[in-house]
């Protein structure tokens, strides 16, 4: 109840990265469980993963849309962005994407040395998740705490 | 993570100062979100020279009685 009561005085954009944030958490959560489960006495090379991780995909995209309209209608539905919200989705952003790049990084070393594309694939998923789920909880932090600009 | 600011503010009080003003309605005339002016307050945010010169002007003082510096 107190943290619904907290929902109710996020600016639109703070809910959206609190959105991105538990739903890139769950999703990716679900995916590992999943995967590690069909890994267990198995090999990379055998096990049937392109459809959880497509479907893992299309279900962190359908769940952001549907959460960002339920939390939409709770407390404040003004959609005014102002340059404080522009200030920590940019932070925030840049502080995700440095993962993209790393995950994409690690994805080159993985094929340089002919790595199954199990791993391929996972490197550039698990670069993804972390932007999403890093930068989302940058932002929620310079919502909160504040301090990531001064005078 | 950079240290929070030592730039402290009046703006409560200059609210309450004139007729009691919302954080809202000093958010519309300011054309910021109401929790910008929330943060303001609570010094979790340094707004931009602009903004800090339209606080002052909304309250009709200058802008060391809005903001001060130890």
């Amino acid at each position: 109840m107190y943290k619904l009561l907290y929902l109710r005085t996020m600016t639109m954009l703070e809910k959206r990265a609190w959105t991105y944030m538990v739903v890139s958490l769950v999703t990716y959560g679900g995916y590992v469980v999943v995967i590690v489960g069909r890994l267990v006495g198995g090999s990379v090379t055998e096990i049937d993963y392109v459809p959880v991780l497509l479907w893992t995909l299309g279900l962190s995209i359908a769940g952001s849309i549907v959460v960002g309209i339920v939390t939409g209608m709770i407390g404040d539905r003004s959609t005014r962005t102002d340059v404080r919200d522009r200030e920590i989705d940019q932070t925030g952003d840049r502080i995700g994407q440095a993962f993209t790049v790393i995950g994409a990084l690690g994805a080159f070393v993985l094929a340089l040395f002919e790595a199954p594309y199990f791993w391929i694939a996972n490197s550039i998923y698990l670069g993804f998740a972390l932007t999403m789920i890093v930068g989302s909880l940058a932002k929620v932090i310079a919502y909160r705490r504040g301090g990531f600009q001064q005078w | 993570m950079v240290k929070p600011t030592k730039v402290t503010n009046s703006i409560r009080a200059l609210r309450f100062a004139n007729g009691e003003m919302t954080q809202a309605e000093l958010a519309d005339r300011l054309g910021v979100t109401r929790q910008t002016v929330i943060a303001i307050e609570q010094g979790r945010y340094s707004p931009s020279l602009e903004v800090a010169f339209q606080i002052a002007r909304v309250f009709n003082v200058s802008l060391e009685e809005v903001f001060q510096y130890p």
